[in-house]
Formats: C-alpha cells, structure tokens, sequence
C-alpha cells in the first residue's frame, strides 16, 4: 500500500501574465520504507515538491496524502503537528543553529514534547550513536566538520523516529568520500524501515535510491527504478 | 533541551543586544523606583518636619469683633457677644472620627496682667502639650510649678527679670522658674503659667481662651478634622494654619506629578528599545524561526521562545533597575534634602513593583516581534526548500 500518494499536485507562483507554475501535474507513489530520489534540473520543480511533501507549501491544486492523511486539509498548527510526528528534514545547508551544541541541535524536536530530561538525552544519544558522532556532543557547529554537521542535521531529523525522512541535497556540501559515508547512513536508515525522499543532483547520490523521480520544467518526465548501487 | 533552554543560549550568543535590551530596560526602572524613592523620601521628610511645626488648628471662641491690627500694630479691638470656650467642652475635640491623628490639645487662657508699670500678656498653657505645639521653644531653667512663671526673652528682657525673680500678679507672688530663648515669634512678649495659675489669676475657673491642636502626621485630612472639630464644638470658631503645609505639599504634588510624568515618558522609550531590537533580533532569526517551524514548532512555541527571552531581560532589569534607583535616590536625597541623611528605606512592595512593571514592558514590547516571529512561514524562512 502506498504511504505517500501525490496526485496531480500544481504549484503556481505570482499572477495573471506572470504566473510562473513551478510544479504542473505531478503525481506519484511512494510505498512506506521505499527510497525514493527526486532528481532534475536546476529550476524544474524539485524543491517545489519536496516543500509539498515537508507540508511547508501548499500546492495551487491537487491533493496529498501521507499515511492516508491529507496534509493540506489540515491548518497551519495542525501541519506542524504533523511534521513533527511524521517528518525529518535533513536541509542541503544543515540549518543547525548556531549556538546551541551538538546534542542540542539533536534535541531540538524534543524541546516540545512531553518527555522528561534524561528520556530526551537518551533518546538524542542514540540519534547521535546511529550517525557516528559519538564524543562530539558538546562541540558547536563551528567546531565540527561539513560531514560531521550534516550527521547531526540526519541525526536531528530522526530523533524523535518520524516514519518519513525527506532530504534536500543532503550531500551538496560535502566532498566524495564524506558523501558516500552520508549515502550509507541514510541507506542504513532506509534498510531499518524509514521512507526516504531525496532531492539529489547527483547521479551518484541518486544510485541510492530505489527509484528515481525525474522532473523537468515541474512536470514528471519519468520513472527510474533502480537497484542499490552497492548492493 | 525545553523552549527556556533555547531562549537562554540564544541570550548568551547574543549578549550585545540582551544587554542594549537590558540596559534600556534598567534606564527606564531605575528612573521609576529612583523617582518613587525619592519622592517617597522627600514626602516623608517633609511629613517628619511638619510634625516638628507645631500646631496646626487653633480652637478660638466665636466672636463678632474685626482684627484691628496691621503690621504687628494693634490698636484695638471692640467684641461683642464674646463666648469664652469651657475647658470640659475641649474632651470632645478626642471623640471626632480622626482623634487618632491628634498628636497635642493644648488650652490657652490669655489675659492682661501687670508687672510694674508695664502691661504683660499672660499666657495659661499646658506645658506637657506645649512640649509638642511649640517644639521651638528651648527653655532655660525648668518649666514652672503651680506658683511659677517662665518668661518670653523680651519680656525678660524689657522687665528685667530673671530666673529665681519673684513677681507680684493680682496679690498672687509668681516665680521666674525659666526663660525662652528668642522664638522670633509673639511667644516672645508673653509670661507664661500653668493653665490652671492663670485661669486663677483671670478668674476664669473651666474657661479657656483658645485651644491649639497639633495634627500635622502623614495624610492627616486637615480640612475634614476641621469639619469635624466644628461639628462637636458648635461655639467655637476652628482654623487651619496651614498655608506652610499646604504650599509645600502642593508643591511635592506637582513633583511628584512632573515626575511621574516623566517616568512614563522614559518607559515608554524603554519599550520603544526593547520592541525595535526584539524586532531586529526577529529579523536576524528568520533562517533559525524557519527551522523551528519546519520541525514542528507551533506558532505558540516560536512566541514563547521570544517572551522567555523578553522575561528573563526583563526580569533581570528590574531587580538591577531597582537596586540602581534605590542608589540613585539615596544620593539624590543627599543632594537635595536638608538633613543630607539620604535615608531611603527599602521598600518591599515598590521592588515588586519595579520587577513587575518591567516584565509588563517587556512583555508587552514583545508581543508584536512576537507575533511576526510566529507568522514566519517556514518554507520561506528556509529558501532551500
């Protein structure tokens, strides 16, 4: 059964002679547990539908669904309820805030929860233990590497176990061989049972996924299923 | 990791404008409670010094006679239907409804007497409530038994009298047991006596002249006490002597008013301080508010980041506004009050006031940065998205 189901979603900007549609018609699937790359030009509507899917951006029509919920039913406070339950965001620029520490960072979602003070540091310890950043707990962002921030961007997304991961670019910053070490932890994380939705220009990063969904100009131009690349 | 942890690091990092935040928090509650304490101050030492003024309300009886002096000139005067006051009479003036605010009674009985070949004017005094109607008289020798008399300094002076002098009234042999040093007052032209030895001597057995009262203490309702010494003395005629009184506290009135004014206008800039660089501080956020949002922050936890924030400065402002205003005050009162005691007492409940009013600035002075932090539509605040 689909998890995720976007049917004919359009996103128009501006009005009248200067409408820009940025997304046109797009639908498609995603199954609970799949890995799934959204791939494109630069300007073809990628980031349009990941923000559709973060239920950050409203689509001009069409609908979408996650866990049989039609997120733009819901109002604002309600949608961010949602993504708090059901989304992780791993942002292609980390957005780690500056002045608070790594495990900090981490704890962010659990600011808001009910959850007592040690539940929520063992919680952002395990975070921190799955993407390798054992020992780095009471640096600040500006004391960490590239790799090493976008760890705790992935291990902030995933603190409080939210069933979706969506990730924009989330190698972009990184040089090759840190980019691979952060493709492996999402694919381990995928394997563990996480639906991942990624945004990639690269062809590399992309042979993570399982299927690819390619745009161009916002509309869907095609469907790639592919095997892992190092399985 | 709560809301509360997130505001206090961010106040951290951002020191700068905490502190321009703090500062002109502190400005403004300092001025407040630095302008309360001294005005507090002042009102009390003035208060202090009107009860050392002596009296303020003079009893005399009815009388259909005009004044015919001007100028310390008398030449004169015609009564008619005069009453005299009944000394018993005088224990209702302790039954009116602010009796509690009457410090002294003091009954005088007047009259002319004779002393060699000058005329003298003698005075019957309570000498126990003169000690509190007349607090500048500083007497040398001691205050007279039934046969005595104490002396003003020019009728000493002019009678040649001294103390252990004997005088001769009305076949009554007086004692000089005392003299006034100079008052620069009528006082000074008088031979006093015990009530009773002049009431003797005048033949005027339970009658008194006049009655002084002394009732000058911190919010005494002089007029009403007026109204109502009338209202149980029906023959008499009752004055305010308070001309002094009044100037001087109409004057602390309009200080006071100048000063809360002032105090107002110097809030209101330290809520401008705080609402323009909460509002930059806002600004500066979007990327940070943006990705609040997008993990799940509601608009109420956004809003409750930047009140924490806005509480604990505040907070803090007014506990050092406080201690800087009581500072202030102190010297202030130093400067400008005439015993240069400075002695401000801490006030309690103006400390709660302080911290209180500040958190009420600051709070209200965030609402709008705020509100527009809580509208940040997290797709837009993240552009990467």
């Amino acid at each position: 059964m689909s998890y995720i189901v976007a049917d004919n979603l359009v996103k128009k900007y501006g009005e009248g002679e200067t409408v820009v549609s940025a997304v046109d018609g797009i639908s498609f699937k995603i199954k609970e547990g799949e890995f799934v790359g959204i791939m494109g030009e630069s300007g073809a509507g990628k980031s349009t539908i990941l923000g559709m899917l973060g239920a950050m951006n409203a689509p001009t029509s069409g609908s979408l669904r996650v866990a049989d919920i039609d997120i733009y039913s819901l109002g604002q406070e309600q949608r961010a309820d949602f993504r708090r339950e059901f989304l992780g965001f791993v942002f292609q620029s980390f957005h780690l805030v500056s002045y608070l520490t790594v495990i900090e960072n981490i704890m962010l979602p659990l600011a808001i929860i009910k959850a007592g003070k040690r539940k929520k540091r063992e919680m952002a310890e395990e975070a921190m233990n799955q993407v390798g950043l054992s020992g780095k707990a009471h640096r600040l962002p500006s004391q960490i590497s590239g790799g090493e921030k976008e760890r705790v961007a992935i291990a902030r997304s995933i603190v409080n176990e939210p069933p979706v991961l969506l990730a924009d670019e989330p190698t972009g910053n990184l040089d090759t061989k840190t980019s691979h070490d952060i493709m492996e932890l999402l694919h381990r994380l995928n394997d563990e049972g996480m639906t991942i939705v990624m945004v990639t220009h690269s062809p590399d990063c992309a042979g993570y996924a399982q299927r690819i969904i390619k745009v161009s100009d916002g509309k869907l131009v095609g469907y790639y299923s592919k095997k892992y690349a190092n399985a | 990791m709560t809301l509360k942890t997130i505001s206090i690091r961010n106040l951290l990092r951002r020191k700068g404008k905490a502190g321009f935040v703090l500062a002109g928090l502190v400005v403004g509650v300092s001025t407040v409670v630095g302008i309360f304490s001294f005005v507090e101050a002042m009102t009390s030492d003035i208060n202090h010094k009107l009860e050392q003024y002596g009296a303020n309300i003079l009893i005399v009886p009815k009388t259909e006679n005009l004044a015919l002096s001007y100028g310390g000139l008398t030449l004169g005067g015609v009564s008619f239907e005069m009453q005299e006051i009944q000394e018993q009479e005088l224990t209702r003036v302790r039954t009116i409804k602010n009796s509690r605010n009457i410090a002294a009674l003091g009954p005088l009985v007047l009259g002319v007497v004779n002393v060699g070949t000058h005329k003298v004017l003698m005075a019957g005094v309570d000498f126990k409530a003169a000690q509190i109607l007349k607090p500048w008289w500083h007497l040398k020798g001691t205050v007279p038994q039934e046969n005595g008399v104490i002396l003003g300094s020019e009728s000493a002076r002019i009678l040649n009298l001294g103390i252990g002098d004997r005088i001769g009234i009305r076949n009554k042999k007086l004692v000089v047991s005392g003299v006034l040093q100079s008052t620069g007052s009528q006082d000074d032209q008088l031979i006093f006596t015990r009530l009773v030895t002049a009431q003797s001597i005048f033949n005027k057995n339970g009658r008194i002249s006049m009655a002084e009262v002394a009732a000058l203490c911190k919010d005494c309702p002089i007029g009403a006490m007026v109204k109502q010494i009338s209202d149980v003395l029906p023959g008499a005629k009752v004055m305010a002597i308070q001309q002094v009184v009044k100037s001087r506290m109409e004057t602390l009135a309009q200080f006071k008013k100048f000063s809360f004014g002032i105090s107002g206008v110097i809030l209101l800039i330290g809520s401008l301080v705080v609402l323009v660089t909460m509002m930059g501080s806002v600004r500066e956020r979007t990327d940070e508010i943006g990705i609040f949002r997008a993990i799940g922050f509601r608009k109420r936890h956004i809003m409750g980041i930047v009140f924490m924030e806005a509480s604990i400065i505040s907070g803090l402002a007014g506990i050092i506004g406080y201690f800087t205003g009581f500072g202030v005050a102190k010297a202030a009162l130093k400067v400008f009050s005439e015993n240069h005691s400075g002695n401000v007492p801490f006030s309690f409940e103006l400390a709660v006031g302080a911290i209180v009013t500040a958190l009420i600035v600051g709070l209200i002075s965030s609402a709008y940065p705020a509100f527009m932090a809580s509208r940040l539509d997290p797709n837009e605040a993240l552009r990467s998205l």
